[in-house]
């Protein structure tokens, strides 16, 4: 199927895929082939594209995904692929965010930016 | 003396070429920046397309088009602008023609009763509007060369803020478009509310793209998805506002090189004239000196005075092949 991961300023991957796997704000969800027609809101988390040199790995941070004709589209204005992330980076927002959420466990903001750092660490050293 | 009128013209000429030099670099800087700028508004295209399909569909599934962005209220009390503008001068009219537009239609609004915010992109629009005693809601300046969409971002959601806040009833978009390399026009659109038949989502079309599965309710979805598109609008709008800029610019920089090059030219014509009526006068000073000596016959000085003639003459020859 053809995939495409577009954010505002530019196109970041276009191709043949066999499976992707991203994550919606209900959940996980994989598609393959001829999956029905679907419209989704990503939370942040890791996406999957099985394309044809080989899995990629991206992180994001919320969007939309709409499958339609065999075709996916994933809209994101915070994606970043594997090379793009700086895990040292990632490592130092995770402390902070951290320390946020151990004087208030209630700061939405603190705890959407863990999972973010936590979501670049996990892209980031797999690559 | 004619010297000293030579002397002067001479300096004239050297400062009019060191402006062309900087008017001339400036005019193939922004050439360059054109190109990259109108890569940058294609290269946003997809972004929004898809947005826009995507909301279409979703109103095509069932969701209700109730969100505060998409809700007329029934009185407009306030009307705020949103300005693109640049951050620096030296662009012809680029930067006038869309503050004048906004002053316009504020003077407008106040003779409707209606109040103005202000949210403004570009130091110079800043610059306008405080000049003037307007007041001003918010101003970013320091992208209007190359916006990126977080700075889209942030302008948008202190724009969403005020207008969801019921402080404002109405905003407007006030930019530049590019329409080509030789045209572009002032543009001022309605923002917010956003107009349900623009983006596609009016209930009644779109029946055809039932059967998607949405995940989670397509009013959710939706929800999200509306404060994107407004950023995806406006980093529309910076991005063309910055290719007009650029445009507008190189237009300015290359009359402002070919005015440059004609001045020089005259200046440089009156300078030789001035070079030429001095050697002249010069020549008549000798002749005369010499009819005045032939009475006496003093065969060293005429050669002397023939001498220094022969001079004269050939300065005055290489200066009209010059000229």
């Amino acid at each position: 199927m053809q995939v495409e991961l577009v954010s505002p300023e530019a196109v970041l991957f276009s191709g043949q895929c066999s499976q992707v796997v991203t994550r919606t704000v209900d959940g996980d969800i994989a598609f393959l082939d001829n999956h029905a027609a679907f419209i989704g809101a990503l939370d942040i988390g890791q996406t999957q594209l099985w394309a044809e040199d080989g899995v990629v790995s991206l992180a994001i941070n919320g969007g939309f995904v709409e499958v339609s004709g065999n075709a996916v589209t994933i809209l994101s204005d915070g994606a970043l692929s594997a090379e793009d992330i700086d895990v040292d980076t990632a490592r130092s927002d995770l402390a902070e965010a951290e320390a946020a959420l151990s004087t208030n466990a209630e700061d939405a903001n603190a705890a959407a930016a863990k999972t973010w750092a936590e979501t670049r660490i996990q892209v980031g050293t797999a690559a | 003396m004619a010297g000293g009128q030579e002397r002067i013209l001479r300096r004239r000429i050297g400062s009019i070429d060191a402006t062309k030099k900087i008017t001339r670099a400036m005019e193939l800087i922004a050439a360059s920046r054109i190109v990259k700028a109108q890569g940058r508004v294609q290269a946003a295209k997809p972004y929004s397309e898809k947005v826009t399909a995507v909301i279409t569909n979703l109103a095509g599934g069932g969701a209700g088009v109730d969100h505060p962005l998409l809700t007329a209220p029934e009185q407009v009390d306030r009307v705020a602008y949103v300005v693109i503008a640049a951050d620096r001068g030296l662009c012809g009219g680029y930067n006038n023609n869309v503050l004048r537009a906004v002053e316009r239609a504020i003077e407008a609004d106040k003779s409707q009763g209606r109040d103005y915010a202000l949210v403004l992109s570009g130091k110079k629009a800043a610059g306008y509007f405080s000049f003037r005693g307007y007041e001003i809601h918010a101003a970013y300046e320091g992208f209007t060369d190359q916006p990126g969409y977080s700075d889209a971002k942030a302008m948008a959601e202190s724009v969403a803020e005020l207008f969801e806040s019921g402080e404002v009833q109405q905003v407007q978009l006030a930019y530049t478009r590019f329409l080509s390399m030789g045209s572009q026009e002032v543009a001022i659109e309605q923002f917010m509310p956003l107009e349900p038949s623009e983006i596609g989502a009016d209930a009644s079309q779109g029946s055809d793209s039932g059967g998607y599965e949405f995940e989670p309710e397509p009013a959710e979805i939706l929800s999200r998805l509306l404060p994107r598109y407004a950023e995806a609008r406006l980093y529309a709008a910076l991005l063309e506002g910055s290719a007009s800029e650029h445009a507008a610019r190189q237009r300015a920089m290359k009359a402002a090189t070919d005015n440059a090059e004609d001045l020089k030219i005259n200046l440089t014509r009156i300078m030789n004239r001035a070079r030429q009526d001095s050697i002249t006068t010069e020549i008549m000073e000798i002749v005369s000196g010499a009819e005045a000596m032939s009475q006496d016959d003093d065969d060293g000085l005429k050669d002397i005075i023939e001498q220094s003639l022969e001079g004269s003459f050939a300065a005055l020859a290489s200066d009209r092949n010059d000229a």
